[in-house]
């Protein structure tokens, strides 16, 4: 049941809590910690792309004056992987690197300088076996795979999924139609590097700084490869200088600088270098795919059929969870009746890839919003009219068992489309200027967890204090999306407090009770569900204390802003919290919040899309392009978001605007590509980011829904406003040019390509035709829900 | 080493540098002043932005030898938490900081900025932290926070 907000704290455009600490320079990131006596470590690199390490000389840097210690991989020799099937990592590399930059050793040194000299000390003999660096290669046989000692593919995982009758789908199809589209890999490009700093405490226990989004993850592999139990280990997670999922893997520094201090006995500093981040990477995967859907006439979808082909770097990471992303949330934007997907995640001897904003759902995005306006040209209907045939209801399931509740998804079509005049000016604008329309849906938080257990997701912690302080207590980590400021307006809401009053205390693994982390957009729903709950319980002890001491009945109290309301009383809250501390003891309260089990399918597979509740964009996209030049300059972006509601306005505002300028980088310019296996430009001069010159307006439409399981209401926002912003994009260059890029980034190269071949009298299609000589497996059968064959 | 005279924030400083260190190394390492950040420490990304004689300058491109008798102005030397500045109010009620990482960089950029034109355009202010990335926010938030500013100086 929804709680409604009556305090007017949900709602009210508010500062964040830390704004002042951010704009004064004080938030600590976790390169501003200093300690006395604190060692620098630097990670020696492998300069292969895919080689046998025959030997490595560390004699010369072990003996160089201010080296304290040097660790290769037998030092750390437990494998991990942030997912139980992806235990394929080293903290550092043992026999074999398997990409450029892949971590090969560290030093601790007195100095950043001297632990450089270190390095450079360091000698590896490498035997250099073929590299794999594209997705075509990477489903031949090899003699030596990336993973594995026996010839064979390099398939990381592979997944078959048929939901209804497919072929039968298409049979009844007037239209059918095929495209294949090509997705670039990114990177997040955060602008705080990774880091850590790891010291034994004066109990003997090891306390790791991090910037990471995951304390709970990190904790639990740290104490895996270590070999040393969870309760010996703190894991402080720092405020991120972004995250994207930048931050959601464990990565070799950590694990690295943790061992250091341990085996050093001094507290240890690792930050990476910009070029370091490129090589951590687990960035946006580069997606082939292909997909071919059946129409009516009238533009309803019959059938879809869909291939992805994932070039996952060398190792897996989030993979396997990527690799199904890809294929689960397209049935939720559509009505689609039966739905095939066919996926396969190869590993190439490039850096891994993993979840970035959107994770493995902006590139099928992209394929499936630009399809779908070929296919409205292909049948004669407009852009709005083909999606409004298909949309998906709310409260239904979906053919792959995915349950619906709380969809704006509707009313944001209209809305973008009537503020931009979509209507009116697609199609009339000047040569050179074109608008296009694209929706997307985004999950609030995944269903389920990482590693499979029963407990909560997310646990929150309230203790109030004598002079009526409120000390908020969890683990969720704040990477720039505003974690922190939204428990305290869930919290202050709840308690008529202004969220500038509570104290919080979070992502501490001693100090807080469990939140899973910042990734698949889980914070807000869950952990904001954990911190309602211990709220209206504090509310509860604190109100029925009241009343007894008054000899009212409880329905004759309540909470007013910062006081009691009691009959004719007026409590001041710092009193009736004494009075509830004289009536109860310890005034400590818990919350917890579990998705329910409802939610999801029984199929294999079906562990990943489920969600308590999506969110729904809708944007419409206004583009320039220069025909001499090629160049695709955006000029307005028009984005309504369904956040089911809106709980700080200037934070979801920030969430939509950072949103589309992720994707306009993604769209216009951003590629981690390599030569060979060698990146093409691992600084922030190479991979380009828009600056504030490439910057559109952005017209922020907030659309509520009010979700009935949501905290207040509300759903995500961190990453569901990017998913339509690179289709709109892509479908409104075709508005202007009369062209089709079916691949982005939308290089001026493609573009001038494009107009090329229309100007010979071609289609003026430029993208992918081919697809690997793969074959899938024959599909897992899964019946649609039962509800929608009756319906 | 050599000896340098460093003025930061008002403040005269004596010490002892080597010949290779820059100012963002020295701010941070040696004065502890980390309200300035490193973010790609190649003069790309424009976050370890410090004042030098009103100037923006990237301080990881300037050798601390360099800047000697110069005045260095850092985000710890225009306000604080008790005490802030006008653009640091305004970035907070605009909502212009997420991750809150270039902040820093990008309200030195902007002071400098209104030090010379109170009452810039917003073309000016977009032309002025055209070289500060923001990877959260978008930027408009951030030229709405000293466009604000600028308002108020009208």
């Amino acid at each position: 049941m929804t709680v409604h907000p009556h305090h007017g704290i949900v709602g009210k455009a508010a500062p964040r809590v830390d704004a002042l600490a951010q704009a004064t320079g004080a938030v600590r990131y976790v390169d501003d910690i200093s300690y006395p006596g604190m060692l620098h470590g630097k990670i020696l690199r492998s300069t292969q792309a895919h080689a046998r390490i025959v030997s490595i000389d560390t004699s010369a840097a072990e003996a160089l004056p201010g080296v304290h210690a040097v660790l290769t991989g037998t030092d750390l020799p437990v494998a991990f992987g942030l997912l139980p099937v992806s235990q394929d990592e080293h903290a550092l590399a043992i026999d074999k690197v398997r990409h450029v930059g892949d971590p090969v050793a560290s030093v601790a040194a007195d100095d950043p300088d001297t632990a450089q000299r270190a390095i450079d000390l360091i000698e590896v003999v490498y035997e250099a076996l073929p590299a794999v660096t594209g997705i075509f290669e990477a489903v031949e046989v090899a003699d030596e795979p990336i993973h594995g000692d026996e010839p064979h593919d390099n398939r990381d995982r592979e997944m078959s999924l048929e939901f209804g009758d497919v072929d039968a789908g298409f049979e009844i199809a007037d239209h059918v139609r095929e495209d294949v589209f090509f997705y670039q890999g990114n990177n997040h490009a955060a602008l705080e590097a990774h880091g850590a700093v790891a010291l034994v405490e004066e109990d003997g226990r090891l306390h790791v700084f991090s910037a990471t989004q995951v304390p709970h993850y990190l904790h639990r592999i740290l104490a895996r490869v270590l070999e040393i139990p969870e309760s010996r280990i703190r894991v402080t997670a720092n405020p991120t200088g972004g995250g994207f999922g930048a931050k959601t893997d464990v990565f070799s520094h950590e694990l690295v600088t943790a061992h250091l201090a341990r085996v050093t006995g001094r507290p240890v500093k690792i930050v990476l270098t910009r070029e370091e981040v490129f090589y951590a990477h687990r960035g946006r995967h580069p997606v082939l795919m292909w997909v071919k859907t059946g129409f009516r006439d009238d533009g309803r979808i019959t059938a879809m059929s869909f291939k992805t082909y994932l070039d996952g770097g060398a190792y897996g990471s989030y993979g396997a969870a990527s690799l199904l992303y890809t294929g689960q949330l397209q049935t939720v934007t559509y009505n689609i009746p039966a739905y095939r997907f066919e996926g396969v995640r190869v590993f190439t001897n490039k850096p891994a890839c993993g979840p970035k904003r959107g994770h493995g759902t902006p590139q099928p995005r992209f394929g499936l919003e630009v399809h779908l306006d070929k296919a409205a040209d292909d049948l004669g209907i407009d852009p709005v009219t083909i999606r409004k045939r298909n949309l998906v209801e709310p409260f239904t399931t979906t053919v792959n068992h995915l349950r619906i509740t709380s969809c704006g998804l509707d009313e944001c079509i209209d809305r973008a489309v009537d503020m931009s005049e979509f209507q009116n000016r697609r199609r009339n604008l000047s040569p050179g200027h074109g608008v296009g329309l694209a929706v997307g849906a985004y999950m609030s938080g995944a269903g389920l967890p990482i590693y499979f257990n029963d407990m909560p997701q997310s646990e929150v912690m309230i203790k109030v204090d004598r002079g009526g302080g409120v000390t908020v207590y969890s683990m969720a980590a704040d990477c720039g999306q505003g974690s922190t400021t939204m428990l305290a307006t869930v919290v202050g809401e709840a308690l008529g407090l202004q969220p500038s009053a509570l104290a919080l205390v979070t992502a501490d693994t001693d100090l807080t009770p469990v939140d899973l982390g910042s990734y698949s957009s889980r914070v807000t729903f869950m952990a904001g569900n954990a911190a309602l709950e211990a709220a209206l319980k504090l509310a509860d002890l604190v109100l029925s204390a009241v009343a007894d001491k008054l000899d009212l009945d409880l329905d004759d109290v309540e909470l007013g802003k910062g006081v009691v309301l009691a009959g004719d009383h007026e409590i001041p809250w710092a009193e009736a919290v004494q009075i509830a501390e004289a009536r109860w003891g310890l005034l400590v309260t818990t919350g917890t919040y579990k998705p329910p089990k409802d939610i999801k399918g029984d199929y294999r597979g079906s562990g990943v899309g489920p969600s308590p509740a999506y969110s729904f964009s809708a944007c419409v996209a206004e583009v320039t392009c220069d025909r001499d030049t090629g160049f695709v300059s955006v000029k307005k972006v028009w984005l309504a978001h369904d956040v089911g509601r809106s709980i700080n306005p200037l934070l979801v505002q920030g969430q939509i605007e950072g949103s589309v300028h992720m994707a306009l980088g993604e769209v216009l310019m951003e590629e981690q590509s390599f030569r060979g296996a060698l990146h093409n430009g691992p600084s922030l001069l190479d991979y380009k980011i828009p600056t504030v010159l490439e910057m559109p307006a952005v017209e922020s439409i907030i659309v509520e829904s009010i979700d009935a399981e949501g905290p207040f209401g509300a759903k995500e926002v961190g990453q569901g406003p990017l998913l339509p912003v690179v289709p709109a994009v892509v479908n409104a260059v075709h508005d202007a040019l009369g062209i089709r890029v079916d691949e982005i980034p939308l290089r001026p190269d493609k573009i001038l390509a494009g107009l090329d071949d229309l100007a010979k009298g071609g289609t003026g299609r430029i993208g992918p035709t081919t697809l690997p000589d793969y074959t899938f497996r024959s599909p897992i059968l899964v019946d649609p829900p039962p509800e929608r064959v009756n319906a | 080493m050599e000896p340098v005279t460093l003025n930061v924030n008002g403040v005269t400083r004596s010490l002892f540098v080597a010949p290779h260190r820059t100012l963002l190394e020295t701010v941070r390492e040696d004065l502890g002043l980390t309200g300035t950040k490193h973010g790609c420490e190649l003069g790309e990304c424009g976050a370890c932005t410090v004042l030098v004689d009103g100037i923006p300058i990237l301080s990881c491109l300037t050798l601390t030898v360099e800047a000697t008798d110069a005045e260095i102005v850092t985000i710890e030397g225009i306000g604080s938490i008790t005490h802030p500045h006008a653009l640091q109010r305004s970035f907070g009620e605009h909502g212009a900081a997420q991750c809150g990482y270039c902040t820093p960089a990008m309200i030195l950029t902007a002071k400098a900025l209104l030090d010379r034109d109170p009452t810039p355009s917003n073309q000016a202010i977009e032309e002025a932290i055209a070289g500060n990335m923001c990877r959260c926010t978008g930027y408009l938030a951030i030229v709405k926070a000293v466009a604000a500013v600028a308002e108020e100086n009208r």
